[in-house]
């Protein structure tokens, strides 16, 4: 926390709770992961707390199944189509969202939002009953399309705030300079918004992996990890559920970290960069 | 505005409009058409007689569509009160615990709402981590903890929590301090200074924040199911119902057109009087 006291701000005490406060929130959010930790390395079949006998038995147990690794594989397969299709969206949709001044920009934006205000489970049901209507049978290819849907705008979010930052002058000169508009996106473009494609693409996976509500009615007889597990949930619950849960929020969280870190050499690459041309 | 910067923005805005044009606008429209059809019909090759907005009302379905309307209002007020002191302090005061909250927050979204809630029935069941540990430190434990409305509407909180954070803490940062610092001078007090200064400049991302959580928490099936049990039906499991096993898409079309037209209507009058280029930063 900055010691910065300024004359505005609240006093120590009022500063203090505030903290308080932030860890409170922190711990409340976590707690619900903290209990399905716990469960996943309780040795019972029947699981009740305080837990008596831990055994990591049913992470065994889990890595051993063939239907774990089938549904995973789909839950895989699904994001990953997800985060390429969704990046490219993203990155022309940023464009057409941030940098050009074209005439139907403003209700660009406006229907680019629209999926992101519009509750998930109800789109997943209207999505359902399109499939129906068309005669398309419900598989995980129809849970690409509908992770698509929502998925989609939010990478074009994310790249549009890196596409606001960027000088336009920067594309005009290698215009001017005789680029093709087809070699100035190549070469000045995408290196510009790269980061936030990035940002995107690990956005786009781990929401992907980890949707549950489009998941739910678009998938047909096929199923995706959060699909199984809240099958299992509400009928015929196992103790893999919470040990299946953790080793997919485990995995989301090795990505994640692998990215950030990625992120992160990035960004050092990059002042080394800086700091080398001004000692020059 | 040249001509070759509008045609390059159309060709770019091109993906995602076919995508939200067939997976967004085409969908919708064909819910809108079926809730026009008679009963238990399977094309829209029939005259419209609206049966399914009747069934609607004859039925008792509105009851759980404004049930779900006053849950969603209940859980967005909850969350303007529970996110305003930490937004304020994540925009105005801290440096590296806000960056510590945000990531936090950020981390949290990335685990199955389903995941997390079930987290919510193992710590909240009997049995579970509070009543299992009072029971076995005190001999006595808490019980019917789950399965009532309140636990829902908590459910809807938890969920959608950095729906309203982020925007608010957005917002609040977009409000210049030396307004703040004016006031003060002035002499006004505390409160004054809340009510004049701090939230109408931080309207337009307390709106979002706003919009986003009533929205979406008023369309929820995971709270109600996994927290609430079967005590309370929302208007996103009937309209479930109704498509799946019910095979009754007329009434579901009604149903989800009805509730669309609500947000909808929200979402149009809200995102007009918000200036997306601005708050996203554009420099």
């Amino acid at each position: 926390m900055s010691a910065d006291a300024d004359l505005t701000g609240p006093r120590r005490g009022a500063r203090a709770l505030l903290a308080l406060y932030g860890v409170v929130v922190l711990a409340a959010l976590y707690l619900p992961l903290l209990a399905v930790g716990f469960a996943s390395v309780s040795k019972g079949r029947y699981l009740s707390f305080p837990i008596r006998r831990y055994a990591f038995d049913w992470y065994g147990e889990a890595l051993a199944s063939d239907t774990v690794r089938e549904i995973a594989l789909t839950s895989l397969k699904v994001a990953l189509i997800v985060t390429i299709l969704s990046v490219f969206i993203g990155f022309f949709g940023a464009l057409a969202f941030a940098r050009y001044q074209w005439q139907g920009r403003r209700a660009f934006q406006k229907l680019a939002l629209l999926p992101i205000f519009f509750p998930q489970a109800v789109l997943g049901l209207a999505l359902l009953m399109w499939f129906n209507a068309l005669g398309i049978l419900p598989s995980w290819k129809t849970a690409v399309v509908a992770h698509l849907v929502w998925i989609s705008p939010v990478t074009t979010l994310i790249i549009a705030i890196r596409a606001y930052s960027f000088d336009p002058a920067l594309e005009e000169a290698a215009r001017d300079m005789g680029c093709s508009t087809w070699r100035t996106l190549r070469e000045v473009t995408v290196p510009l918004l790269a980061p936030g494609m990035v940002s995107a693409g690990l956005f786009a996976f781990l929401l992907s992996w980890g949707n549950f509500p489009l998941s739910l009615f678009t998938l047909g007889v096929d199923a995706t990890l959060p699909k199984w597990l809240y099958a299992r949930m509400v009928s015929g619950y196992t103790p893999l559920v919470p040990t299946v849960g953790m080793l997919s929020v485990g995995f989301s969280a090795g990505l994640l970290a692998l990215g950030l870190a990625a992120l992160g050499l990035r960004g050092l690459a990059r002042r080394k960069a800086g700091q080398a041309r001004q000692d020059i | 505005m040249g001509g070759a910067e509008h045609r390059l923005g159309l060709l770019a805005a091109a993906p995602l409009a076919l995508v939200l044009g067939l997976g967004f606008l085409a969908p919708l429209a064909i819910v809108a058409a079926f809730s026009t059809m008679p009963e238990r019909v399977f094309d829209l090759g029939h005259a419209p007689d609206f049966s399914g907005y009747a069934e609607m009302i004859r039925q008792g379905y509105w009851r759980s569509l404004l049930r779900s309307l006053a849950m969603a209002l209940t859980a967005t007020l909850i969350l303007m009160v529970l996110c305003w002191p930490l937004a304020w302090a994540m925009a105005r005061i801290w440096r590296r615990f806000t960056l510590v909250i945000t990531i936090a927050v950020v981390l949290s979204l990335f685990v199955s709402e389903n995941i997390r809630l079930f987290g919510w029935v193992l710590v909240l069941m009997k049995g579970g981590l509070i009543d299992g540990y009072l029971r076995h430190w005190f001999g006595v434990g808490v019980d019917g903890l789950l399965y009532n409305p309140p636990v829902i509407v908590a459910g809807l909180v938890y969920v959608y929590f950095p729906f309203m954070l982020f925007p608010m803490a957005q917002g609040i940062a977009m409000a210049p301090e030396d307004a703040r610092a004016a006031a003060m001078d002035l002499g006004a007090s505390r409160w004054t200074v809340l009510r004049e200064i701090d939230l109408p400049l931080a309207a337009p991302g307390i709106m979002v924040g706003a919009l986003l959580c009533f929205v979406l928490s008023a369309g929820a099936i995971a709270e109600a199911k996994l927290l609430g049990g079967r005590s309370v039906i929302s208007i996103g499991d009937d309209v479930e119902t109704a498509f799946t096993y019910a095979q009754n898409w007329p009434l579901g079309s009604a149903l989800a057109v009805s509730l669309i037209a609500v947000l909808g209507g929200l979402v149009a009058i809200g995102l007009a009087r918000v200036d997306l280029d601005r708050i996203m930063g554009r420099r």
